[in-house]
């Protein structure tokens, strides 16, 4: 039913793999960057909050 | 306020700051006003849903006033709730740590007032019009058109300080709250805007754009998203900023807040459809709302525990700080609704679940425990901060926890349970395959004393309020109010190259880049639901048989709107055995392809009317819309009089059917000067028949549209059939 609903507007074929592919590289990037993300980043990002007591 | 000798990390050169230092102030007023606003608005919607509580066991609390009838103070309970309360609480939040995160005061003070008058005159607007029956009858968008249009140039004025105020930041990163408020930002604007396309007849009335199955995936598309970015990402921001200051310690883990924020926001806004389980939306279009749903649980869960996990080491301070204690509950609360929601987006589930207090008792640990808690801990923490001072009582604050932890409790249970025993009332069989209860009224007066026991709740959760604000008052009167808060921080060097860093701490670091990028994600979602709903027309098979409505009918459907009984009744038989014994025929989409707004509802609290068109006497509605109890003896729906007495706005039919024909009803060239006319001649059909049952009526009034519209639902397909034997 997807399929058929979705084929009869023209090229959308390449819609979903175009959403896939772009959510998935995000994601992939994303978590990659997550985990290597620089600790002193980290820590600054983490910290902002506490930044106005002095 | 100082909490630490010299603060908790020293802040170092990654800052990207390094220019001379500069003083500024806080601007503290506007956040006082919005936390007054919160308060005042939170106490007028909780009264107005304990009276619509009330309303459930005591039908005569309705005052028999058009005004105070539950069709039209249900969604006056639930837009205060939602714009006033929680609104007001959220602008009162973000203006408080948004300013201090990005280290620099908000953008314009004028914006910040225009944008705090703007949304009270908007509050004020929808506290007027709701009780006069003045409604679209969408839900949590019930505010006709002129006040949408001023809730988006109000919300633009929100957006324009808030872009204003970040790119003026002093502090290079935007923490991840930030994040958060954009998203809420974005959002917001692109559902508001999507949901309200209408148009207007007269200033106080309008019609959808949308019709039947488009308009009801639009609405819940905005329904669903509604909660997720007005009570739900704002809320997330709010915790990330206002936990870890109440903790003392950072978050949990600012990895996971990322990975939260950004799966987060791409996930919610496809799950709209799970609204429309087992109706007619194509079936394509609910498996990806469960599906969408199920995946919701990650981040949900992922930011539930990060909330949680920032505890880790200070759980000892949990029993002693109030602060602490709301925020645990909240939190909580929001890690139970969000797996319960999931969940009710199953199939088997949403079966049981769906048009009963199961969704309610659902969105009240939500409203209640997450929301309702969420702005009492952060009130609790600001107030004191704000006026320099300590709180007055924390044995009050310890108590106003308890008594309102019990009301959510009292609150919810009785209504999972009333959720249960309706549904499985509604599904039962005897053994010789009949319904065992097949008069919808015996599973409604079952729950009576379930619906006392919620109003209880109810009246806790509001004495709790009560305490706090004796409580906020007195801790305010003790201190001295800083109108202005005075801070420093370099200033931000522009264009410098960073060189080693990730692209997402690029990407973090431009604002409009950001926006952008959230903006993509929340548009993908509803495109792809959108777009082959509106375009492919196979999704909604037309039925020949089905026509346009007579004016008479299109009056009494505006009538139908105008009382709320929306709010009460479904007009959508699932395909399910139990329903279509009890109602008949299931629903199809190609029956409501006319329906400029959709009259679908979600909550049964009254049987479905979508087959109610030929099912009793004329006469039968007119005693019944006089008096419910005359007809169904322990009835709870209100009384109607003035139906009987009021005429119907006969002047107003033209430009009904050239409303409508611009929206693509077939109605012929011209249809509109005979349209008085045909209204008449069938008014003076209805008089006819309440005659020969000894009623004596006039075809001027509204009773006689109400019928008319009444018979006339569910009917067009039964046409057919008869046909084709």
């Amino acid at each position: 039913m997807f399929r058929n609903a979705l084929n009869s507007i023209e090229g959308v074929s390449i819609f979903p793999i175009f959403s896939l592919v772009v959510f998935f590289v995000f994601f992939t990037a994303l978590g990659f960057w997550v985990f290597k993300a620089d600790k002193k980043y980290v820590k600054h990002m983490e910290n902002l909050p506490f930044d106005n007591e002095k | 306020m100082r909490l630490f000798a010299k603060p908790f990390f020293s802040s170092d050169s990654h800052s990207g700051g390094g220019g001379a230092l500069e003083g500024f102030y806080y601007d503290n007023k506007v956040v006082k006003a919005f936390m007054i606003a919160a308060v005042i608005f939170g106490v007028v919607g909780m009264l107005v849903g304990l009276t619509a509580a009330t309303q459930l066991f005591w039908p005569t609390a309705n005052f028999g006033i058009p005004y105070t009838t539950f069709g039209r103070i249900r969604p006056l309970h639930t837009n205060a709730i939602i714009f006033a309360f929680v609104g007001n609480a959220m602008f009162a939040g973000i203006y408080y740590s948004m300013p201090r995160l990005l280290k620099t005061p908000m953008f314009n003070r004028l914006l910040s007032w225009i944008h705090f008058w703007g949304w009270q005159s908007i509050i004020l607007a929808a506290a007027i019009t709701l009780p006069l029956g003045i409604t679209t009858s969408k839900e949590y968008a019930e505010l006709e058109w002129p006040i949408d249009i001023a809730i988006a140039l109000i919300w633009v004025v929100f957006g324009i300080n808030m872009i204003g105020t970040i790119i003026k930041r002093r502090e290079r990163h935007m923490y991840v709250a930030v994040w958060f408020y954009i998203a809420t930002f974005i959002t917001v604007a692109m559902l508001h805007i999507v949901n309200s396309f209408e148009l207007p007849i007269s200033w106080t009335k309008s019609y959808s754009l949308y019709a039947g199955v488009q308009d009801a995936l639009v609405q819940w598309w905005y329904g669903h998203n509604a909660v997720a970015f007005f009570l739900t990402t704002p809320f997330l921001g709010l915790m990330y900023y206002y936990m870890p200051k109440a903790a003392n310690r950072p978050v949990f883990s600012y990895k996971l807040s990322i990975i939260h924020f950004w799966s987060l926001i791409f996930l919610y806004i496809w799950a709209g459809p799970h609204h429309l389980l087992y109706s007619s939306l194509p079936d394509w279009a609910q498996s990806l709302g469960t599906v969408f749903s199920i995946m919701l649980i990650a981040p949900s869960w992922g930011g539930m525990l990060n909330g949680l996990l920032t505890l880790r080491g200070a759980w000892d301070r949990v029993r002693e700080d109030p602060v602490l204690k709301f925020f645990v509950v909240a939190v909580t609360a929001y890690g139970m609704a969000t797996f319960e929601g999931p969940l009710l987006s199953l199939k088997n589930v949403n079966a049981i679940s769906h048009f009963t207090d199961w969704t309610i008792a659902h969105v009240h640990v939500g409203g209640l425990g997450w929301n309702g808690f969420m702005i009492f801990g952060m009130l609790y923490w600001m107030v004191p901060r704000m006026w320099k001072t300590k709180i007055y009582s924390l044995s009050l604050a310890n108590t106003h926890f308890w008594v309102g932890t019990l009301g959510i409790l009292f609150w919810t249970l009785p209504m999972y349970w009333a959720g249960f025993t309706q549904s499985l009332m509604w599904k039962e069989f005897t053994k010789e395959g009949f319904l065992a209860y097949p008069n919808f009224l015996e599973t409604v007066t079952q729950l009576i004393p379930l619906y006392a026991m919620r109003a209880f709740g109810g009246l806790l959760y509001l004495i709790g309020t009560f305490i706090m604000i004796y409580n906020l008052i007195k801790t305010a009167g003790q201190g001295s109010f800083v109108a202005d808060e005075y801070d420093e921080a370099p200033v931000l060097v522009k264009n410098v190259t960073i060189t080693g860093e990730g692209w997402h701490s690029v990407v973090e670091r431009k604002p409009v880049m950001f926006m952008l990028l959230s903006l993509v994600a929340v548009i993908i979602g509803g495109a792809v639901e959108f777009i082959p709903t509106w375009l492919v027309e196979s999704n909604i098979p037309t039925i020949a048989s089905v026509k346009p409505y007579t004016p008479l009918e299109l009056e009494g459907r505006d009538i139908y709107i105008r009382e709320g009984c929306y709010t009460c009744h479904s007009q959508m038989i699932r395909p399910f055995r139990s329903e279509t014994e009890r109602y008949g025929e299931y629903s199809k989409a190609g029956e409501f392809v006319y329906d400029h707004p959709f009259q679908w509802g979600s909550k049964r609290t009254g049987p479905d009317l979508h087959r109610v068109g030929g099912k009793y006497p004329d006469s039968w509605h007119y005693n019944h819309m006089m008096d419910p109890q005359t007809m169904s003896p322990g009835s709870i729906m209100p009384t109607y009089p003035w139906l009987l007495s009021d005429k119907y706005n006969k002047n107003q039919l033209p430009d009904k059917i050239n409303a409508m024909r611009t929206l693509g009803v077939p109605y012929p060239e011209g249809f509109e000067d005979e349209a008085i006319a045909n209204a008449e001649a069938q008014a003076e059909g209805i008089v006819k028949s309440l005659a020969d049952a000894k009623i004596t009526a006039k075809g001027d009034k509204e009773i006689i549209a109400l019928i008319a519209y009444l018979q006339r639902m569910g009917t067009d397909i039964k046409k057919e059939q008869t046909a084709v034997k």
